[in-house]
């Protein structure tokens, strides 16, 4: 659950996002659309509060981003996942530990991660590559990996930045398939994106966002607003 | 298994594969503090034996003489001791006869002590020998001696050659603190760029670590105790080295038929460098690392 209440961000003289409000349930699948410098970025920003709001009330997942403190920033971040247009894998890991490196982090005992990891790898369809280096991957593949790293802690929340940018179309749609089944499962996915065919073929819920105001929210949407 | 120890376990095994990693670059820090505790070493040694020999030359100056006229009887004399004991600087009085200080004088000489035989008279005075509480308190007997009847003036005193020996020993101390506090101060500087060129070359990973909702504590743990082990492999190395060096001088010196120098013995003090230079490369390497974490994890 993702909630924005008159929420207001700037930097300096330059429009993040002015008076947003918007409301995204549990399970809600949503592609935010919008221009470069819209303020897709500053929405996802505010969300992970890697940035804090100028004003208005923001809550993910029923915790109070705008009061949280700097120590409970952690533990926002392991209730929602991410993935990002350029994969972010270390190269000097293996695909097993690059998703098992998301579970140390939360101190996951060997014997879980053992057990948890190739489950995952197994859901966005990589357990043959378990003990390949990312360089040895496609880049689908790749963010197959991503995938199943921001999904091994079960988050509630699965925040996509462009996660198709990077991928020839036939990849970029097995890609969407594995979100929508990751969705299915319950898991929210809030997806940045302008891949107009991806959003118009999906025909999930639209936001668009323009020069820092939400613009439109539709429900079952397509992709349109003119630049 | 305690998440705790779970993350401690981590931490270390991620700083030895780091440590492993970037060889250059440790061995690198390693080479640089090993040498910092090197000249720490020698300076530490040197001020444990300075020490040491100021002990012993202040043993060898608490005995003050004074020399009686010669009108002076010996049940005077014997009067003198009394008074002078009764002092709280004083620890105890010897009455030296001119005759017993001829003896004295010819066990020192030796094999020249015929030269004394041709004397045709003995030219020492009677003499009482002060052995003093404290060395601090030379002055005071030195004045109240002087100040009963038939005590041959002037006294002459060690006040000179001890205010010398005081002022070389603290010079020396003061020194080798100010050189040693300088050297931490370098090694710390080293330490935090080694690992702050680790954490650059793992930016990426850590802004991951991040995004995946790592504490900082658990982003810091091992850069944390990679430095320690930095700190801790230096630490080794210049203990054993400073040892080694140590007991070869000793053995060389041991050699010599008058050893005019008594040095530390090596066991003692090797034990405690060892320590100190452990508690200090650890601290070295621990505060550096978290020096160059800082700019990091501000965020």
């Amino acid at each position: 659950m993702i909630e924005f209440q008159n929420v207001t961000k700037t930097y300096g003289t330059n429009v993040g996002l002015q008076d947003a409000n918007i409301h995204i349930d549990k399970g809600d699948f949503v592609f935010l659309v919008g221009p470069s410098g819209a303020g897709k970025s500053t929405f996802i920003k505010l969300i992970l509060k890697e940035i804090d709001a100028d004003s208005g009330k923001i809550r993910v997942n029923g915790i109070d981003v705008t009061k949280l403190s700097n120590r409970g920033v952690p533990k926002l971040r392991r209730s929602t996942g991410i993935v990002f247009q350029d994969f972010r894998l270390l190269p000097k890991k293996t695909v097993f530990e690059n998703v098992a490196f998301a579970m140390e982090i939360v101190h996951t005992s060997q014997r879980t991660i053992r057990r948890q990891v190739p489950q995952a790898l197994s859901l966005v369809g990589i357990s043959s590559k378990a003990d390949k280096y990312p360089s040895e991957l496609s880049a689908g593949e790749q963010q197959r990996v991503a995938i199943a790293r921001a999904i091994i802690n079960n988050p509630t929340v699965l925040i996509a930045d462009e996660p198709t940018g990077n991928l020839d179309p036939d990849t970029a749609w097995e890609i969407m398939k594995l979100l929508e089944q990751i969705n299915r499962r319950g898991t929210t996915i809030v997806m940045v994106t302008h891949a107009k065919d991806i959003v118009d073929r999906m025909g999930k819920r639209v936001v668009t966002i323009d020069k820092g105001h939400i613009v439109r929210d539709d429900r079952e949407g397509a992709y349109e607003y003119d630049v | 298994m305690s998440t705790m120890f779970r993350g401690i376990r981590y931490a270390l095994t991620q700083a030895f594969t780091q440590v492993f990693r970037n060889r250059a670059m440790t061995l690198a820090s390693v080479f640089s503090i090993t040498a910092m505790l090197l000249i720490l070493g020698l300076f530490f040694i040197l001020a444990v034996n300075v020490n040491m020999m100021t002990e012993s030359a202040k043993q060898q100056f608490d005995t003050i003489q004074i020399y009686l006229l010669d009108e002076t009887t010996e049940e005077q004399a014997r009067e003198i001791m009394e008074n002078l004991e009764k002092m709280p600087e004083v620890d105890g009085t010897t009455y030296v006869d001119a005759d017993q200080a001829m003896v004295e004088m010819k066990v020192r000489w030796g094999d020249n002590a015929y030269l004394l035989d041709t004397l045709a008279e003995n030219p020492f005075p009677n003499s009482i020998r002060i052995k003093l509480a404290d060395l601090e308190g030379s002055a005071t007997v030195v004045a109240a001696a002087g100040n009963l009847t038939g005590v041959k003036l002037p006294i002459k005193d060690n006040k000179d050659m001890v205010q010398q020996i005081l002022g070389i020993t603290n010079a020396v101390q003061t020194g080798a603190l100010v050189i040693i506090v300088f050297l931490v101060v370098i090694s710390v500087v080293v330490v935090s760029n080694t690992v702050k060129l680790t954490v650059l070359a793992r930016e990426r990973e850590i802004s991951i670590m991040k995004y995946v909702g790592a504490t900082n504590w658990f982003i810091r743990g091992p850069f944390l105790a990679e430095g320690m082990v930095i700190g801790c492999i230096s630490a080794l190395i210049s203990s054993g080295v400073i040892s080694f060096v140590y007991y070869k001088i000793s053995e060389l010196l041991g050699l010599q038929i008058i050893r005019f120098t008594a040095l530390v013995p090596e066991v003692f003090l090797v034990k405690n460098l060892v320590w100190i230079f452990l508690a200090l490369g650890v601290s070295i390497g621990a505060v550096g690392s978290i020096i160059s974490m800082r700019r990091f994890l501000d965020t």
